[in-house]
């Protein structure tokens, strides 16, 4: 088969907005000011974003989107993770797209256009304490309590959880994956306790579910299972995007440094032991890029190879940051091991990224069974 | 450009014609790749069969029709390169004009030039070899000692180049000589050369390699004369010429005649082998170690793919436009012998067994690949010079 990118114009536009508007804001010293808050995002920034339609660049048109696909995402998602840019861009695309997958046409109607204008923060809520990364064995319950539903369990890692206004958690529901909207408001106080990350510049939180109750109305649709299941491909299809970005990024930084750095008389790019595995670094890192391309094109056009491509692209990104980033510590000597050096956002980034939505290791199991047919045991 | 039915109709057609005339299997072993080619045998096999591909239009689809190419776009020929690829046929033996002499000839020649050598690479009627290499410069190309000088119409030849692939069925050579000892650098005073090679004064003798194999030489230069037309490009400007013949061999203008260069070793083939050999009596493939491989191998295989297309997308290489290209010499070599390597050690004990034993596997093909595998991360520029390559001119990292 003839491989091929259905990267366009109006993709590359995309990206350009995407660099423009983050050359102009963000840097490191923004990045710092906004990870020691607690929101841990700038809300003029976010207007800005919203304003440019990042938001809706993979909605349906007739929901106020520009109808880009998961090309259009992966993008916006290699610009953000270059410059380290996090805020709620991520948890709130994510649930549109599980409304997308899950909700009725009435349910769209009347939750996506509020995310699509950046007006309310949206996002997903499927990560239970303790899992090994797979979404095969979740806890949360749903019970049928009269007219509506009795929910339990708790949830974590629920992106910028502190910051949403709506949450689509799921949980089990008649031994099916059930996906309910969830109002912040209707949250008791103590249902949320925001996670101390290893990445300082995201956010995220864990939900206790015990005694919340929801309306009927609040499911979206019935048996979930293949929405999960597409929320699941397009997070690490999405996240492997951003982690393309991170890579290029903290490839950028320490090559800044090999060329500043002088060491016996000469600049330490020079030598070998520091010059060759920095090709290895940018072999590693197309590697990446070719593979996040493809499994967008193929997300897009709907084709059964899609979910092999996204795995492929998540474990390829998750060796290929997470081993930039480290390497980007050592080269930068005792300075890469300072909480002022930028690096350091970079490796904590790269550790964030390689544990969510399945690890390489994970990804290279399920792509074993698909690629050498044979079930799991 | 041509619309996607118009492609999926050529490509059928492509496969059609393949699997009509794909060679038939000889009674003798096909070398792995063009620097194996060591028997007349081999040889007459692999010309036919270039020639055959050549008359059906399926070769030089992208080159100018004027000088025996197809005028196409070059997306056709790419997709018959892909499913020659697919349908395993052997490969194409004048590699070395269609991938290096034949685009510097039509990139830097003289009308006279590209009337002269063009259709005749394109048929394989006329074979080119490479004389870049000598005993004491390998890596440090631009030390080349071979001399050319000038004597009336023609230029006198003398010194020796060494790994010269096909070097004995070769009527050319594209050769880097000295021109100009006593310029103030040794970039400066080097010439291009389009170099008969079966001439007075040229002795070649063949080279035995660590398989057993033939197919390089050592080729030898004592006053041997050449037309002085044989120029390409200007006197003195060699190693600009020899650089931009790096650019066929390594990157986006690779392949552009078509043709593959070598046997296409693919992961699938792995995992085969890991069904039939054994890890405590199971088959390989249910051991999470073997599993875990070839899938990291799968990954790196579809990648290296998918780079290649990527090169011909300009919007998709904007950041470090030489980047893919000057990577991919590197790449796919490591990648060929790490597989071939892995190949090997799934054959348990039997991974001893070499080519002739009656009972290795795949007449030891296997072991034989992962040897000449290294033919490529040694050849064009060894593995370790394309990552200074990469360092410095991608990277700007300082020279060491």
């Amino acid at each position: 088969m003839a491989e091929t990118f259905t990267f366009t114009d109006e993709h590359a536009l995309l990206v350009q907005s995407a660099t423009g508007l983050i050359g102009k804001q963000v840097s490191f010293e923004r990045v710092r000011q906004w990870m020691s808050t607690e929101s841990g995002y700038d809300a003029a920034l976010w207007r800005e974003v919203a304003a440019l339609g990042w938001l809706g660049v993979a909605l349906p048109e007739a929901h106020g989107g520009a109808g880009l696909g998961a090309t259009g995402l992966v993008s916006l998602a290699e610009a953000m993770g270059r410059s380290l840019l996090a805020g709620p861009w991520l948890a709130t695309t994510l649930a549109e797209q599980l409304i997308l997958a899950a909700g009725s046409a009435e349910q769209q109607a009347e939750l996506l256009p509020a995310l699509a204008s950046g007006e309310r923060i949206a996002t997903v809520a499927v990560s239970e304490p303790g899992g090994d990364g797979s979404w095969s064995r979740l806890a949360a319950r749903a019970d049928r309590d009269g007219e509506g539903y009795r929910l339990s369990g708790t949830k974590a890692y629920v992106l910028d959880g502190q910051n949403a206004a709506l949450l689509l958690v799921v949980c089990q529901c008649d031994a099916k994956p059930a996906v309910f909207a969830v109002e912040r408001g209707k949250l008791p106080q103590t249902a949320l306790r925001a996670e101390r990350l290893i990445d300082e510049t995201r956010r995220s939180a864990r939900v206790c579910l015990d005694g919340v109750r929801v309306e009927k109305s609040a499911r979206l649709g019935t048996d979930a299972s293949a929405a999960l299941a597409r929320l699941e491909t397009l997070g690490a299809l999405l996240v492997a995007a951003e982690m393309a970005g991170g890579n290029a990024g903290v490839m950028e930084l320490t090559l800044e440094y090999l060329k500043t750095r002088v060491q016996f008389g000469k600049l330490i790019g020079g030598y070998q032991a520091l010059k060759h595995p920095m090709a290895w670094i940018m072999v590693a890192l197309e590697h990446t890029r070719s593979l996040v391309y493809r499994a967008a094109t193929l997300l897009d056009a709907g084709d059964a190879e899609a979910t092999t491509a996204i795995r492929m692209a998540k474990a390829q990104a998750g060796e290929s940051f997470t081993h930039a980033a480290d390497r980007a510590i050592q080269f930068h000597g005792a300075i890469g091991f300072t909480h002022e050096c930028h690096a350091q956002l970079f490796f904590r980034r790269a550790q964030w990224d390689e544990y969510a939505f399945g690890d390489a290791a994970l990804h290279r199991r399920r792509l074993g069974e698909t690629l050498f047919h044979r079930a799991p045991g | 450009m041509p619309n996607d039915t118009e492609l999926n109709e050529f490509r059928a057609q492509v496969r059609k014609w393949l699997a009509e005339n794909a060679p038939e299997k000889p009674a003798f072993k096909l070398p792995d790749s063009f620097m194996e080619v060591g028997t007349p045998e081999q040889f007459a096999y692999l010309q036919s069969w270039q020639r055959k591909v050549y008359d059906a239009g399926y070769l030089g689809m992208a080159w100018p029709a004027e000088y025996g190419g197809g005028g196409k776009p070059q997306i056709y020929q790419d997709i018959v390169t892909q499913e020659m690829a697919a349908a395993r046929v052997p490969f194409m033996v004048n590699i070395i004009g269609l991938s290096w002499a034949g685009p510097v000839i039509l990139k830097l020649g003289t009308e006279a030039q590209k009337r002269r050598y063009i259709a005749k690479i394109l048929s394989g009627e006329e074979i080119w070899c490479q004389g870049f290499s000598e005993p004491g410069n390998g890596s440090d190309l631009a030390n080349a000692q071979t001399t050319a000088v000038r004597d009336g119409d023609e230029f006198v030849l003398n010194g020796t180049k060494i790994w010269t692939s096909l070097g004995t069925e070769a009527k050319h050579m594209i050769l880097l000589a000295r021109t100009d000892p006593k310029a103030d650098s040794k970039y400066k005073g080097l010439t291009f050369f389009l170099a008969p090679v079966d001439i007075p004064g040229v002795e070649k003798r063949p080279i035995r390699k660590m398989t057993g194999e033939y197919g390089f030489n050592e080729t030898r230069f004592e006053n041997a004369r050449i037309p002085a037309d044989c120029v390409l490009g200007e006197e003195g400007q060699g190693w600009a010429v020899a650089m931009s013949t790096l650019a066929f061999e390594r990157g986006a203008e690779s392949g552009q005649a078509g043709g593959l260069s070598m046997v296409f070793l693919r992961v699938d083939e792995l995992v085969e082998m890991a069904k039939v050999f054994t890890r405590d009596g199971r088959p390989a493939l249910e051991d999470p170690l073997v599993r875990d491989q070839l899938v990291r191998f799968a990954i790196e295989e579809r990648a290296i793919l998918l780079n290649l297309a990527r090169l011909r997308v300009p919007g998709l290489n904007q950041e470090r436009p030489f980047g893919l290209m000057l990577m991919t010499k590197l790449v796919v070599s490591e990648f060929r012998r790490r597989l071939c390597r892995y190949a090997v050690s799934l054959q348990g004990e039997d991974a001893k067994l070499y080519t002739g034993d009656p009972d290795a596997f795949h007449d030891g093909d296997w072991q034989r690949h992962y040897m000449n595998a290294f033919s490529a991360t040694i050849g064009g520029g060894t593995s370790q010079i394309q990552l200074n390559i990469l360092g410095e001119r991608v990277l700007g990292l300082a020279k060491g």
